[in-house]
């Protein structure tokens, strides 16, 4: 019964996107770590991307409202530090979502978005949110971000 | 008491260079360094948000907010290099690379503590602390190896700001009984690392290092410059003036 109630929470929480980058879910983001049931609530165990991340306190409020709309009241939200979140949990199939959203995935071969080169070169290690770094397609000139590996 | 002394420590470092760095932002010398400026202070707010809750729960009557906002100057440990004033770019990339090199060595030695917390918050901070090396190394290369104009800024800046690096060194009472217990880091022993990461860049910069002549101290004991009591009369300033105050 909990463990089909456990499956529908992962489900919902599938369909929360990511505050920034709205083309993927928190839970394809990989910072929904674990969801349980202890004693009378369901526990999600929630990891930060970056420490000052603000898109952190936002998905931490569509989870309530959506797991409130779907009924769901008894939970808690928890944030883990360990393991630290890294771009190591990204599915293929997640990167494929952030390469045609116009966002280079983490890999260590920078590959432009736009046309698919990979001779690129690094504009700023900081971009307009804390995961991105900035970068430059040398063969199609267009400037891009690049989700950064950590 | 002296855990909480310990992360208090570590906590009020990250967030006073956080409230430092961040006055660069809408005035970087160029748009993808006010970017990258404002990117570091978030990050050194994060990690001393996830050390002030920590404190907070050893603490056990303050929040993380009342800790940050409601001590006063005496009551901060953090190092005297973090309150030191922005400058010029030259002096903030200074700060920012001793800094970091620093923190990126502590973090790696913290993340073995035998305290859970600690060590799952040194591991997520050294994610962070090493792009924050990378950028004030890579700023240190070329400004030092610059224009005559850029290297001269950078040695007026290392020369003062060498001054508070015996600081990041020093070990109190505290300090040997938080690395006596496997919980803490002995800072003395990352000097020599530091030393080598630090000269390679100073040598690769074409600039010169100062001598380890007078070296600032006190903020273990909450002795701090005269920067420290204006940053808080700013960052304090609305939970101070408006108790209730909700954001």
């Amino acid at each position: 019964m909990q463990n089909g109630k456990i499956k529908y929470i992962w489900e919902l929480l599938n369909t929360v996107p990511d505050p920034e980058i709205p083309a993927i879910s928190v839970v394809e983001l990989g910072v929904i770590r674990e969801v349980k049931f202890i004693e009378d609530s369901y526990v999600i165990s929630i990891t930060p991307t970056y420490s000052g991340c603000p898109a952190v306190k936002a998905f931490q409020d569509d989870i309530k409202s959506c797991l409130i709309d779907n009924g769901i009241n008894n939970f808690e939200l928890k944030i883990v530090y360990s393991p630290a979140w890294t771009t190591d949990w990204m599915t293929q199939e997640t990167k494929d979502k952030l390469m045609n959203y116009g966002i280079s995935p983490p890999s260590d071969t920078v590959i432009c978005p736009q046309c698919k080169s990979d001779s690129t070169s690094l504009i700023s290690q900081f971009g307009s949110t804390a995961c991105k770094s900035l970068y430059k397609c040398i063969e199609c000139l267009e400037p891009f971000e690049h989700f950064k590996c950590i | 008491m002296s855990l909480l002394k310990y992360i208090l420590r570590i906590a009020d470092s990250s967030l006073i260079l956080a409230q430092r760095t961040s006055g660069w932002c809408s005035k970087g010398p160029t748009l993808e360094e006010d970017i990258a400026l404002s990117n570091i202070a978030l990050d050194l707010f994060g990690q001393a948000n996830g050390f002030l809750e920590y404190a907070s729960k050893i603490d056990g009557t303050k929040t993380a907010d009342q800790l940050a906002f409601n001590r006063n100057e005496r009551e901060f440990f953090n190092l005297q290099i973090t309150e030191q004033k922005n400058g010029n770019f030259a002096d903030t990339i200074v700060r920012q690379f001793l800094f970091s090199t620093y923190n990126f060595l502590f973090y790696t030695a913290l993340a073995n503590s035998t305290d859970e917390t600690l060590s799952a918050l040194a591991n997520k901070s050294l994610k962070e602390v090493k792009y924050h090396l990378q950028h004030s190394k890579s700023w240190m290369l070329r400004l030092g190896d610059g224009t005559e104009e850029s290297r001269n800024k950078m040695q007026i800046a290392l020369q003062y700001f060498w001054q508070f690096t015996g600081e990041l060194f020093e070990m109190d009472e505290i300090d040997m009984k938080m690395s006596k217990s496997g919980i803490g880091v002995e800072n003395s022993l990352l000097k020599l690392h530091w030393d080598t990461m630090v000269n390679e860049v100073i040598e690769k910069a074409t600039l010169k290092r100062p001598k380890d002549e007078y070296m600032q101290t006190g903020s273990k004991k909450g002795l701090h410059t005269e920067y420290l009591g204006h940053l808080l009369s700013e960052m304090q300033y609305l939970p101070r003036a408006y108790p209730n105050a909700k954001w």
